[in-house]
């Protein structure tokens, strides 16, 4: 949207009583001491403060660039930061936590320590190791011990950190918007539930998300003990519903699968996504997908039917674009080859995958495994059942166990049966525990509005944000984030973690735990006593102590890991439905790679981050296949109106290469409209045109162009490695496996030898170390993890959209995303592409003050200090990974931030060029430490860069190149290592390994 | 009354031809300490008034030598001594890279010393000189052309030089007071 | 300079350097009453307020830009010079017709330069102070420019001597500080005549201060001749090296489209190229307004035209050389900044560079056009637009798709980089009106020399 259209828009939203920053300052200033509190309470209510934070923050990113507005941001938000008692900030909390054991347990100025504990999306945990800097968190990492991560994690982890120093959270409890306080809550429901008591609590609903925590569950089973005729709802917008019902098609009861891709040789995905972020139990798939993909050993073959694309699919040895309407009679097909009774038979191209398919799979009994991904209808996922069990699969490469969701009921139903009985008025007390129904629910509910009209006489919602569905509610109160209270939860396999708080609620927000226990009775309970207490009560023996340390300590509990499940097949399928019509355009509604469902809206790392296939940053897009966009006459960035049942969105075109024809795909959580600084304003929402009977796809959809032009920033121009004068550039390299075993050594050309140079080398050899690291191209997944990881490492600065949309993202490490060959199914190729540390550096030669020189351990140092900005190292880099903060790109100013940020890493400021140098404070740590043993730094993973420790599928090595037996050096050694670019003689530190498909030989030509 | 001292005898002429003659016949008539001033450089001057050599081109060599040894050490020493660290692989007496410092600095250190050097030897700047007090003499700069006998010459005498001057047909002739 | 007269007589045969007729005293009296005598007209007034407003533009975008960082400009990764260096570029160039006029025509005893040098030599000092601006202001800190020069620190940390751009902050400010003591000496007689000659008590003080004295002693003039000429020789190379180290901030990259070596000679007669063209461009209206046509006279516009039509050539060579080697080389980069020229996105801007550096200035072989003043003034604005032209396809048609296709971006100038390019062409003008109004823009003694009457009859 263009900038005048904001200004008008705001400016009719003035009233004529204006109110700015100055007046506000003068205000405050007059008061002193805790009445300066109240006076600040007192404004924020009055609609003239609502309408000067709406002037201080317009929509769009220019914020995070534009200092007038962030430093107006700061006055308030500093102020209530003291409300909450900045002294309270960097508190350790009162209950002991037990340190991570690798690391001293008292606090040592500068030496971090280390925490277990775990953070959930949508229920599912992922177990972490969080770092933390005299008690204050700065950097999530993988719990490496753990089996469902071995060290990985994934991208919404890595932003916990960000999330949780967010200084838009919601920060008081409000009630009607006027900031209240805990006891006069607690007084204010005790009479609605006294009420409730006599009616056995008929009017009561709870609307809670995917839950599962024991704990948690264990509290509201207790308080619909007290309620008998009290309800849980359970709502999310990016829910199971369809492998719940699938699994309950398939064995009659719910439950839930797990993959054991290590023993997987052939893999068929039905239109999963099950090496991205947001499918459960990823981090730990992406690493046994991986192991499996070792052209050195017996590898793997991957074939991805998906409807559009995904980094999941750009991994395929055969990828098959397919409408999602078709995936079912495809899957029925399959089915049948495969000797289930299923009905229907491929057709036309997807016959020829179909055969060669099943005779595959038909080789590789009890060695495949058949994925269907979540948005696919329960036939599908019954049919994954049958098929997996046909193949003899199941307890090898496919187990059963209980659901991880403590209660596993259709989602979508629920909310209907919520807003039903809202609408005829038998709620009189709804309480919304986390979740912003108002915004994602299914259009056809119309939640926002009944919640808005619906007489019920109490409305609680309890989360991080003032977001949409508060605005609608009686009382906001305002929840902790999983990093600063007690709780628990299950990893996919159902080994529970022990939540543990690494830092007291910045802003004194309530648990679910403490919400849920004050709606028993209970308003002063703990969230530490409540879970204690719980586990107490499971844990039969006597040696309690012991074993809560070691389950703090360990990151998970003992025994808690679900078993494999024996389930009963029940034979009968649903019948075929009608053929889809494949006239008219089917609509598929998917999680966003960066911001999920929109609760991620308003974190600037998961907003900046570029999107696996798109590149696109801070906005979500109408993704249409060439040929689509051909017959409708679209280009990329042109807006459209999208049609579906009736229902209507605007929002631009991407054009995305591989894409289904006469299909598009949008993605969900954009367009918040009370996200937050960053949130608020970007992107389009799609929630409108989502409906309960088109919860993921659906045909009959409308495209229609609108003539208008929308700018969508997108952090790589041209994603092609063939240049428009028709040559070709060797960035990627890649063979087929029978090609790598004929030629091993296909890879390294141009390479030129080291000898070839007039001047005397620098002499590594005589170091102790000498750094390099590899990057596995089979290996990586484009998941985008070490990007992040990156940024939460070295305080990278957000930009904003419109930064990033003039080429100044600050990334240091990017991923390079590549469309090779037909556009309709292109091969697509990730790279990463962090600093090559050159040891013949083209920067350092031309910088004029030696701000970047070599270090003798070959790092291409960067002096931020010395740096006077002339930019040139950036031009002269052939790799372009150097990034320059050509405004004041980073924050300053706002308090929570500086608690956030690595105290090991130098903070740049403007005019600095900055870039990657293998995490050398990690380095330095490790040196000093290994100084201090006398000891030389061995080649245990003791040190780690930030990108590799976070790569969940091991692509990253870094090491110490001196050391021949060092893994980067084996790795280096190998035939498919090839260095990139490295025809300029640049003999960079970090090379990669050549990336090898397996195709099948009867699909290839 | 007290007699201003003088500093010389001025004759002034109206073309360079008569002013070179001039200067030539003063000079071979045994005057050594003369000069002569013209609003232009006339070549034959100086050889006529007996000044032949001058040190301007010296001191410049010098200047320049100074200026290209001295580049050439502070980028050696810099690199290699004082501050010797790996830039791109590079060896630390990267000759090649050192060549156009040195190079300039040759030029700019020569250039100074020429022109100080010049201003210098011709005792420049002098803001006083008595040559000023002849009123005529602010033709010197548009088209006169003068002749100067200084009384630090020993065959200077008031009216012998006055004499001598009118003999070179002169069109003024004056005394310089100090 | 006896030789000086022998070309006057030479000259005569062709157009004369200086129409007959005239007199020590008339030019004298000519050259210096414009300084003098002359009532400032209205149209001097005018012209001044109108440079000296967009000057103040200049100091609010570099205020604007001090406050905010150079991202208020169009640049980015992977295009991280713009305007900035292109105008660095562009400004050095033009400042290099002065100092070539002085030393090397005078080295080539070309007596004609002797009415030109003189305001030659003040643009110079202009472009070139406009030039040293751009490199200064475009860093991300300019407050820390110092640390480029090699000063004894705390740190003990000292400048890297391998990068082309420490070898600029040499070169530029060797070639500001010779060309300013260049024109300084040769102003010295001359400030000695408007000393004698200002009725005005403070004007006399202040040329007579700045004259230091001088009084044309026959001793004095025969060291200042030496001084001349050696400085003259000293200036020669250092015109050459100014544009060649230049060059080097690109042919020392690897970046294809800069890693070449046709540079530093093609970059020098560009340089000499432009440079002309301003020269011309100010000479014409100034000898109409201030009637100096007598003294530059269609002689040293026919020359100048000339040594356009040359430098032209040899630039067209340059073009040509990089466009072979782009295809000879059969190095993909290479080739493909060819390609990205002749059909790149910023392709028009290259075919308006071959139109406005090659073919447009083919017109000067037309005798009639080199000497019709109005034709000349086109043509040189045409030059000048046109190397303005190859700065920019060099620099930022290079930048801009480079090595990885995953990298490639373009680059659009903002407003702030165009009023900071204006800005200094208006700092450029008001310091020329304030110099034609206060120093003799034409060398007077120098003038007296080529006068018939200057000549020593042998007795």
């Amino acid at each position: 949207m263009d900038q005048a259209s904001h200004k008008t828009k705001r400016a009719d939203v003035c009233p004529s009583k204006k109110l700015d920053l100055a007046t506000v300052k003068a205000q405050i200033e007059q008061t002193s001491g805790p009445e300066y509190w109240r006076s600040l309470e007192e404004l924020a209510g009055t609609p003239e403060f609502q309408e000067m934070l709406h002037r201080e923050f317009p929509k769009g990113a220019s914020e995070w660039v534009d200092s007038v507005s962030r430093r107006g941001f700061l006055q308030l938000m500093s102020a209530s930061l003291a409300l909450a008692g900045m002294t309270g900030c960097t508190k350790l909390p009162l209950e002991p936590i037990v340190p991570y054991v690798k690391q001293p347990e008292e606090i040592i100025p500068g030496r971090p320590l280390w925490f277990a504990t775990a953070t959930t999306l949508s229920g599912y945990a992922s177990p972490v190791l969080v770092e933390s800097h005299l008690g204050r968190p700065t950097k999530m990492e993988g719990n490496d011990r753990h089996p469902a991560s071995l060290g990985g994690t994934d991208i919404f982890v890595q932003a916990a950190i960000l999330g949780m120093y967010d200084p838009d959270r919601s920060q008081t409890i409000t009630r009607r918007g006027d900031v209240d306080s805990w006891a006069e809550f607690v007084k204010e429901i005790r009479g609605p539930l006294a009420v409730q008591q006599g009616l056995g609590g008929a009017g009561i609903r709870i609307l809670t998300q995917t839950i599962s925590s024991p704990t948690l569950a264990d509290q509201l089973r207790a308080f619909l003990k007290s309620y008998p005729q009290a309800k849980w709802h359970v709502y999310e917008p990016v829910n199971r519903d369809n492998v719940l019902e699938g699994a309950k098609l398939a064995f009659g009861q719910p439950v839930e699968t797990q993959y054991r891709l290590e023993h997987a040789d052939v893999i068929v995905a039905l239109d999963a996504d099950f090496l991205y972020a947001g499918f459960p139990g990823n981090a730990r798939y992406i690493r046994d997908f991986a192991k499996q993909r070792n052209p050195d050993a017996p590898m793997s073959r991957f074939y991805s039917i998906e409807s559009t694309p995904t980094s999941t699919g750009a991994k395929a040895d055969h990828r098959l674009p397919m409408r999602a309407v078709e995936i079912e009679p495809f899957a029925r097909a399959l089915a049948s080859a495969l000797g289930v009774a299923a009905g229907g038979a491929a057709t036309g191209e997807s016959e020829k995958y179909l055969k060669a398919i099943s005779a595959e799979l038909q080789k590789s009994k009890g060695a495949s495994v058949i994925l269907a991904g979540d948005h696919q209808s329960p036939a599908v996922h019954a049919l994954a059942h049958a098929m997996n069990r046909a193949l003899g699969n199941v307890g090898k490469t496919v187990v059963y166990t209980d659901p991880v969701d403590a209660r596993p009921v259709n989602q979508t139903e629920s909310l209907r049966e919520l807003v039903a009985d809202m609408r005829a008025g038998r709620v009189d007390l709804l309480v919304i525990m986390g979740g912003n129904p108002v915004y994602d629910a299914p259009a056809d509910l119309g939640f926002g509005e009944v919640l808005k009209n619906s007489g019920i006489s109490l409305r609680i919602h309890h989360g991080l944000y003032q977001n949409e569905t508060a605005e609608y509610c009686h009382w906001h109160v305002n929840d902790t984030h999983s990093l600063e209270a007690w709780s628990d939860a299950r990893a996919y396999d159902g080994t529970v973690s022990i939540v543990q708080p690494l830092i007291d609620p910045l802003y004194a927000g309530r648990s679910a735990h403490v919400l849920v226990s004050a709606l028993s009775g209970v308003s002063d309970a703990t969230g530490y006593d409540l879970v204690r207490t719980y586990w107490q009560k499971q844990h039969a023996g006597a040696d309690f102590e012991a074993f809560w340390r070691k389950s703090l300590h360990d990151g998970w509990v003992e025994g808690t890991t679900f078993r494999a499940k024996a389930v009963s097949a029940n034979p009968s399928l649903p019948p075929a439905t009608v053929a889809a019509d494949d006239k008219t355009v089917e609509v598929n509604f998917r999680r966003d790679p960066s911001v999920y469902d929109g609760q991620f809206a308003n974190n600037g790392w998961l907003q900046e981050l570029p999107k696996p296939m798109t590149k696109l940053t801070w906005d979500n897009a109408v993704l249409v296949g060439p040929k689509l966009a051909a017959r409708a006459g679209l280009k990329s960035e042109d807006m459209v109106t999208l049609e579906l049942g009736g229902r209507k969105i605007a929002a631009p075109v991407w054009i995305q290469a591989g894409h289904p024809d006469n299909s598009v795909t949008v993605c969900v959580g954009y367009g918040r409209t009370r996200a937050g600084r960053a949130g608020t304003g970007a992107g389009f929402d799609v929630y409108p045109l989502r409906t309960t009977s088109a919860l993921w796809f659906s045909t009959g959809g409308k495209l229609s162009k609108t003539g208008d032009i929308y700018k969508l920033a997108s952090t790589q121009g041209y994603q092609t490695m063939d240049t428009p004068d028709g040559a070709t550039r060797p960035l990627v390299r890649e063979a087929t496996l029978e090609k790598y075993r004929k030629e091993p050594k296909f890879a390294q050309e141009e390479q030129p030898p080291k000898e070839l140079t007039l001047y005397p080398g620098y002499d590594y050899a005589r170091q102790d170390y000498a750094w390099g690291m590899t990057i596995d191209m089979n290996s990586c997944v484009g998941c985008n993890n070490c990007i992040v990881a990156c940024q939460s490492e070295n305080n990278i600065a957000v930009v904003g959209k419109e930064q990033v949309g003039r080429g100044r993202h600050m990334h240091w490490l990017r991923v390079d995303a590549y469309y090779q060959g037909d556009r309709d199914n292109p091969k697509a190729y990730f790279q990463p592409v962090p600093c090559m540390q050159c040891e013949n550096a083209p920067c350092e030669l031309v910088c004029p003050v030696g701000a970047t020189l070599h270090s003798s351990e070959g790092l291409n140092d960067m002096v931020y200090n010395r740096c006077v900005g002339t930019r040139y190292c950036s031009n002269n880099c052939p790799y372009k990974v150097r990034r320059f903060n050509f405004l004041l790109f980073q924050d300053w100013e706002t308090p929570q931030y500086k608690m956030m940020r690595n105290p090991d890493v130098t903070v740049r400021s403007r005019g600095v060029m900055e870039k990657c140098t293998y995490c050398i404070q990690r380095i330095s740590e490790r040196r000093i430490d290994a100084e201090r043993a006398d000891e030389k730094i061995n080649d245990d993973g003791s040190l780690q860069t930030a990108c590799q420790q976070s790569c969940p599928a091991g692509a990253i090595l870094f090491g110490n190149i001196n050391d021949p037996n060092s893994r980067v050096s084996k790795l280096k050694a190998q035939d498919r290592n090839y260095g990139l670019l490295a025809d300029l003689n640049t003999r960079p530190r970090t090379t990669y390994l050549a990336q090898i498909r397996n195709p099948n030989p009867e699909l290839e030509g | 009354m007290k007699t201003t001292p003088i500093y010389g005898m001025m004759a002034e002429f109206d073309s360079a031809s008569d002013l070179v003659a001039a200067a030539r016949r003063t000079h071979e008539a045994g005057y050594k300490k003369i000069d002569a001033y013209s609003p232009f450089p006339v070549e034959e001057l100086a050889e006529a008034i007996g000044f032949h050599s001058n040190r301007v081109a010296l001191v410049t060599l010098i200047g320049a030598a100074i200026g290209g040894l001295s580049g050439y050490l502070m980028q050696y020493w810099i690199a290699t001594i004082s501050y010797p660290i790996n830039v791109g692989g590079r060896p630390y007496h990267s000759w090649p890279s050192f060549i156009v410092v040195t190079f300039e600095m040759t030029i700019l250190f020569g250039g100074i010393s020429a022109v100080f050097g010049m201003l210098a030897l011709n005792g420049l700047p002098m803001p006083y000189h008595p040559v000023f007090n002849v009123a005529r003499f602010a033709m010197a700069t548009k088209d006169r052309f003068f002749l100067i006998v200084f009384s630090t010459d020993p065959k200077y005498d008031t009216t012998g030089t006055r004499q001598f001057l009118e003999s070179l047909g002169p069109r003024s002739i004056a005394e310089v007071p100090s | 300079m006896a030789d000086h007269r022998e070309e006057v007589a030479v000259g005569n045969l062709r157009a004369p350097v200086i129409e007959p007729g005239y007199t020590f005293g008339s030019v004298t009296d000519k050259i210096s009453s414009i300084v003098l005598t002359r009532p400032t007209s209205n149209g001097w007034f005018v012209g001044f307020g109108i440079a000296f407003l967009v000057t103040m533009m200049l100091l609010f975008s570099l205020a604007y830009l001090f406050a905010k960082g150079v991202g208020i400009w169009g640049i980015n990764i992977p295009v991280g010079w713009g305007f900035a260096i292109v105008n660095f570029v562009w400004w050095i160039g033009i400042g290099h017709a002065g100092t070539l006029i002085s030393a090397i025509l005078l080295l080539l005893r070309q007596s004609w330069r002797n009415s030109i040098n003189r305001f030659a030599e003040a643009m110079t000092l202009f472009a070139v102070a406009c030039a040293g601006i751009f490199p200064l202001v475009h860093t991300g800190r300019p407050w820390l420019a110092y640390w480029l020069f090699p000063y004894p620190n705390t740190m003990s940390y000292w400048p890297q001597f391998r990068s082309p751009l420490l070898w600029d902050v040499f070169a530029v400010s060797t070639y500001f500080t010779i060309s300013l003591l260049f024109w300084f000496i040769g102003l010295i007689p001359d400030l000695a005549t408007l000393r004698d000659r200002s009725e005005n008590h403070w004007a006399k003080i202040i040329y007579g201060t700045l004259a230091m004295g001088w009084r044309g002693s026959a001793r004095h003039w025969h060291r200042y001749e030496s001084a001349y000429l050696l400085l003259a020789g000293l200036a020669t190379p250092l015109v050459l090296s100014v544009h060649t180290v230049v060059s080097f901030d690109f042919a020392i990259a690897i970046v294809p489209g800069w890693h070449t070596t046709i540079f530093p000679p093609y970059f020098v007669a560009g340089a000499i190229y432009s440079g002309f063209a301003m020269v011309l461009m100010l000479a014409i209206p100034i000898r109409k307004i201030y009637g100096l046509e007598d003294f530059i006279t269609d002689r040293h516009l026919q020359n100048s035209a000339k040594v356009m039509l040359s430098t032209g050539w040899i630039v067209a060579y340059g073009y040509g050389i990089e466009a072979f080697m782009g295809w000879y080389s059969g190095n993909r980069y290479d080739g493909f900044t060819l390609w990205n020229r002749l059909h790149g996105p910023y392709a028009f801007l290259y075919y308006l560079l071959l139109f406005c550096n090659i073919f447009a200035p083919q017109v000067l072989w037309i005798r009639k056009l080199r000497t019709s003043p109005i034709g000349l003034f086109c043509v040189s604005l045409v030059i000048l637009v046109g190397m303005w032209l190859e700065r920019f396809v060099i620099v930022v048609m290079s930048l801009h798709r480079d090595f990885l296709t995953s990298s490639w971006g373009m680059y659009y100038p903002t407003r702030w980089d165009w009023m900071t390019y204006v800005g200094t062409i208006g700092m450029f003008l008001a310091a020329m009106f304030l110099f034609v109004r206060i120093l003799p823009m034409i060398s007077i003694f120098e003038m007296r020399t080529l006068l018939p009457e200057a000549e020593v009859k042998p007795e």
